[in-house]
C-alpha cells in the first residue's frame, strides 16, 4: 500500500520542478537557494520539462537547463542570483565535513581531512561545492548537464592551484554508471527535486558509490511549512518569486527519501535540517527537518 | 654574462685562428644563449613571486596577535603567512631589559584580552617581563561631587586588568610565534601598491591579490589584512572611507615614579580632559593626560619639577575639592539596592600616591576618532586601528584591536574548516558583523564620555556626579559597568 502510494508520489515528481531561481531576492533563501541550486544540478537527472516531461529517462529538463545556462556567468558572484547558495554553502559543508570525517575516520581538526578520497559532486553547477571539497583535500569530480556551468566551473577552478585539479565533466550520473565509475562519497545537493525519476536517480547514485562509501543528498521537504514559506509567502505574498516557481508536489519528504534510498541499498544514518535566521542572515544546522534537509547514508555492503 | 667576458672569449677564439665566420657565429650563439637565459631568468623570477595564504600588513601588536592566533589553532597553523612591516624589531632578537625604566607606551589589557593571550599561549611570555595587575580602580571628577571605586572582587575576579608596555606585548606575541611551528615570513619593507584582482583572470594566481613592496619585490596572497594603524595604507589602497573627527585635544604620555607600589588604577576627570595614573610595576606608573593643545605644549616644555607639581595637583585637589564619601546621604540612600554588602560601595575615597620623579620623556599625541565604513572587502580586511581609532580613555583601543584579531582568526578557521576561499567576502563579512557593532558601541561610549566631560556646566556637573553616585552605590549597575570595561560583555546595561 505504502509503496504504491509512494510510486504515485514519485510519478508526480516528474512534473516540472522549479522555475524559480532566476528572480528570487535574498530573503527567499529558504526556498530560493534551493531553487537556485537545483537547476544546475539537474545535470544528473533531468527533470522533465513542463511539456516534454515524460520522455527522456536520462532526461534533463530542458527548460531548467536553459534557465541555468542563462545565468551561469553569475555563479561566482557572491552578491548575484546565487547569493542564497553562497550564504548556505558553509552550513552544508559543515554537515558534510562532520559526517564524512566520522564516516572515513578522519581527524576533523586537520586542514585537509579528505586527502586521498574520491568524491563526485552531482549537479555541481559553477563548482561552489566542488571547490571547498577540493580544498578539504578530496579528489573531486564535478558533473553537470549544463555545458555552460561546466565551463564556468572549470574557468573558476583554474584560478587557484588547489582547485585546478578538479575534474569537471558535462555528463549525467547515469552515464558515469555506464562508465563504471566508483567514488568514496557521492554528493547531490538540491538536485533530486529537479529530477524526473528520483528513485532511478538514487539507484544511479548508489551505483556510483563504492561499497562502504557514503551518500549525501539535500532537498526540500514536502511539508505544509515548506508550502507556506516557499510557495505562499515567496510567490503569492511577498512576490519574491514568480508564481509557479516551485512545484510543491515534486518535493520529497524525509520518509520517502529514506525509503527510496533503502531500495537502492543505501541506509540513511543521519539527517539534519537547515534553518535560516533572518536577523543574522545566516543558516544553521538544526534537528528541524521541516523545510530544508540533508541526509547522509552509507552504501550497504553487497 | 658580462660584456667583457664576450670580448675575452672573442680574442681567445681569434687567437686560435678560427675562420672569422665561425667566430661571428659563435658570438651570435653566445649572445642568443644569453638572451634566452635572460628571458628564462625573467620568467623564472616571475614564477617565483611568492604565494601566501595571508599577508598581514603591519606587524604591530594587533597584526602579531592575529599571526599568533592563527599559529595556535590546528585548522589555521598550516597557513602560509607573510608579515609586511619595516620595523626592525621584528627581525632582531634583542630582549627587553627588565631594569630599564618602563616605556611610556603602555596598554591596559582587560581580563578578556588576558584570556585570549592565554588561549594562544602568549601570556606566559608577558609574565616574564614587567607587567602590573590592578585590582582596584578609582574614578572621580574635579567638581568633588562624586567618585566611584571599582574592585575586582565585585565581579568575583582576581584582577580588573593589567598594565603592560606595548613593546612587551609585541615581543611576547613574537616569541610565541617563533616557538610555534608556523610558516611565517617577514618582509622587512612597506607596502607600495596592491592589485586585488589581477587582470589575467586565467592565470593560476587569479584568485589572489598581488602586493608590490617598497623594495621592488612582490607577492601574492589570498587575503590581505590591514593591521597597519590609523593611517593604514591597505585601507587607502582598497579605497575604504572613514568617518570620524579630531578632538581638539592632545594626550601627554609619560612614565613617572613614586614612593610606593600601587595596585590601583586612577582616573580623574578635569575640566579639559581626564588624567589617568596606571601602575606599571616597581613603583612606576604611566600617565595619560588629556588636555587642550596649548596646555600640552606648555606642559611638554616646562621643567620636570613644574610638570610633576602639575601632575600632583591634577591628581589631588587642583581644580576642585576631594569628593566626600557621604554625599547625598551616602550609601544609605541607595542601600536598598546594595544587595551584596561585600561590594566596594563602602570603600572610601583615596588620594593617589604622590609622583616624585619623571622616568621618561613626555610624548604628545593628538586625539581623534575614526571608524572605517567597511571592515571587509573581497580579499581585504581591516583590523585594529586601521578599522577604528579611539580616544585612549580607559585603554580600550588596543583591546578592541585584539578582539578584532582573535575574531578574524576564528572566522578564518571556520572558513578553512568548510573549505572556503579565505579571501571570500561572504566569509570576511562574518568577522565584520561580529566586530563592527561591538566596536561601535565601545566607541560611542568613549565618545560620549569625552563629550560629557568636555563641558564645564553646572547642571551637567551635577548629572555626572549623580551618575558617579549611581555607579558607586547601585550594585547591579556597577557590576555591569565593570564587566563591560573588562571586555566580557557586549552591551552595557542590556545584558
Amino acid at each position: 500500500m505504502v509503496r504504491k502510494h509512494l510510486i504515485t508520489r514519485l510519478r508526480n515528481l516528474t512534473r516540472p520542478a522549479s522555475h524559480l531561481h532566476s528572480h528570487c531576492p535574498n530573503f527567499l533563501q529558504t526556498r530560493r537557494h534551493f531553487s537556485d541550486a537545483p537547476p544546475p544540478p539537474a545535470s544528473a537527472l533531468p527533470p522533465p520539462p513542463p511539456a516534454s516531461n515524460v520522455h527522456s529517462k536520462s532526461s534533463l529538463n530542458q527548460t531548467e537547463l536553459n534557465k541555468f545556462a542563462s545565468i551561469a556567468d553569475t555563479w561566482w558572484d557572491a552578491e548575484g542570483p546565487f547569493k542564497p547558495l553562497h550564504v548556505m554553502n558553509p552550513t552544508r559543508l559543515a554537515f558534510i565535513r562532520s559526517t564524512l570525517c566520522r564516516h572515513f575516520r578522519k581527524d576533523p581538526h586537520c586542514t585537509r581531512p579528505f586527502e586521498g578520497l574520491k568524491f563526485v559532486d552531482v549537479g555541481c553547477g559553477g563548482g561552489i561545492l566542488s571547490e571547498p571539497l577540493a580544498r578539504m583535500g578530496a579528489t573531486v569530480t564535478g558533473i553537470d548537464a549544463v555545458e555552460k556551468n561546466i565551463k564556468i566551473a572549470h574557468l573558476h577552478a583554474e584560478l587557484d592551484p588547489i582547485t585546478s585539479s578538479i575534474d569537471y565533466c558535462c555528463t549525467t550520473a547515469e552515464k558515469l554508471v555506464e562508465e563504471q565509475r566508483k567514488f568514496d562519497a557521492v554528493i547531490a545537493l538540491e538536485v533530486i527535486e529537479h529530477v524526473a525519476e528520483p528513485a532511478e536517480f538514487c539507484k544511479s547514485l548508489s551505483a556510483l558509490t563504492d561499497s562502504g562509501g557514503a551518500i549525501l543528498i539535500s532537498t526540500i521537504n514536502r511539508s505544509m511549512r515548506a508550502y507556506a514559506t516557499a510557495i505562499i509567502m515567496a510567490e503569492y505574498v511577498l512576490h519574491w518569486l514568480p508564481k509557479g516557481t516551485h512545484e510543491w508536489s515534486s518535493f520529497l519528504t524525509p520518509e520517502e527519501l529514506v525509503l527510496i534510498l533503502q531500495r537502492s541499498s543505501v541506509s540513511v544514518q543521519e539527517m539534519a535540517g537547515f534553518v535560516y535566521n533572518p536577523l543574522t542572515g545566516r543558516w544553521s544546522l538544526s534537528d528541524d527537518i521541516g523545510v530544508n534537509f540533508i541526509a547522509y547514508g552509507t552504501k550497504n555492503n553487497e | 654574462m658580462h660584456p667583457n667576458w664576450h670580448i675575452g672569449l672573442y680574442v681567445l677564439v681569434q687567437g686560435s685562428s678560427y675562420p672569422v665566420q665561425t667566430v661571428i657565429n659563435l658570438i651570435f650563439l653566445l649572445l642568443s644563449a644569453h638572451a634566452d637565459m635572460e628571458l628564462a631568468h625573467k620568467h623564472g623570477y616571475h614564477n617565483d613571486v611568492p604565494m601566501h595564504d595571508i599577508a598581514i600588513v603591519g606587524g604591530g601588536m594587533v597584526g602579531m596577535a592575529l599571526a599568533c592566533s592563527l599559529a595556535s589553532m590546528p585548522l589555521t597553523k598550516q597557513l602560509n603567512v607573510a608579515i609586511i612591516d619595516s620595523n626592525p624589531a621584528l627581525l632582531n632578537e634583542n630582549s627587553i631589559k627588565k631594569e630599564d625604566p618602563p616605556d611610556p607606551r603602555v596598554s591596559t589589557v582587560t581580563p578578556a584580552t588576558i584570556a585570549l593571550f592565554k588561549d594562544v599561549g602568549a601570556w606566559k611570555y608577558v609574565e616574564k617581563h614587567r607587567h602590573a595587575y590592578f585590582d582596584k580602580m578609582q574614578v572621580w571628577d574635579y567638581t568633588g561631587l562624586g567618585y566611584t571605586r571599582y574592585n575586582a572582587r565585585d565581579i568575583n575576579k582576581e584582577v580588573l586588568g593589567c598594565v603592560v608596555e606595548n613593546k612587551v606585548l609585541h615581543r611576547s606575541l613574537l616569541s610565541c610565534i617563533q616557538n610555534a611551528a608556523f610558516q611565517q615570513k617577514i618582509y622587512s619593507c612597506r607596502l607600495s601598491s596592491m592589485t586585488l584582482q589581477p587582470s589575467s583572470s586565467s592565470s593560476p594566481r587569479g584568485s589572489s591579490a598581488k602586493l608590490e613592496l617598497s623594495d621592488g619585490n612582490s607577492l601574492y596572497a589570498k587575503l590581505v589584512v590591514g593591521a597597519d594603524g590609523s593611517k593604514s595604507r591597505v585601507k587607502e589602497l582598497a579605497g575604504i572611507s572613514t568617518t570620524g573627527w579630531k578632538y581638539s585635544q592632545n594626550a601627554i604620555i609619560c612614565t613617572v615614579e613614586h614612593m610606593e607600589e600601587s595596585r590601583c588604577a586612577w582616573q580623574r576627570f578635569l575640566p579639559n580632559g581626564p588624567i589617568a595614573l596606571l601602575p606599571i610595576g616597581d613603583r612606576f606608573s604611566n600617565i595619560v593626560w588629556t588636555m587642550n593643545p596649548e596646555e600640552s605644549s606648555d606642559r611638554k616644555s616646562m621643567s620636570e619639577v613644574d610638570f610633576l607639581k602639575e601632575v600632583n595637583r591634577a591628581l589631588d585637589n587642583g581644580y576642585g575639592p576631594h569628593p566626600k564619601s557621604q554625599l547625598f546621604g551616602g550609601s544609605a540612600a541607595f542601600s536598598w539596592l546594595t544587595i551584596d554588602k561585600s561590594l566596594s560601595a563602602n570603600d572610601c575615597f583615596e588620594i593617589p600616591p604622590k609622583v616624585t620623579k619623571l622616568a621618561s620623556d613626555r610624548m604628545v599625541f593628538p586625539l581623534s576618532l575614526k571608524h572605517a565604513n567597511s571592515y571587509a572587502l573581497k580579499r581585504t580586511v581591516l583590523i585594529g586601528d586601521a578599522a577604528h581609532t579611539v580616544h585612549p580613555l580607559a585603554g580600550q583601543g588596543v583591546n578592541m584591536g585584539f578582539g578584532d584579531a582573535f575574531c578574524l582568526a576564528k572566522v578564518i578557521a571556520e572558513g578553512v574548516a568548510v573549505g572556503s576561499d579565505i579571501g571570500e567576502v561572504s566569509l570576511l563579512r562574518r568577522y565584520e558583523s561580529e566586530r563592527k557593532p561591538a566596536n561601535m558601541t565601545m566607541m560611542a561610549i568613549l565618545d560620549g564620555f569625552q563629550k560629557a566631560y568636555s563641558v564645564d556646566f553646572g547642571p551637567l556637573n551635577v548629572l555626572r556626579a549623580a551618575a558617579f553616585q549611581g555607579a558607586q552605590y547601585i550594585s547591579p549597575l556597577k557590576r555591569t559597568i565593570i564587566s563591560y570595561a573588562s571586555g566580557e560583555q557586549r552591551f552595557p546595561l542590556f545584558s
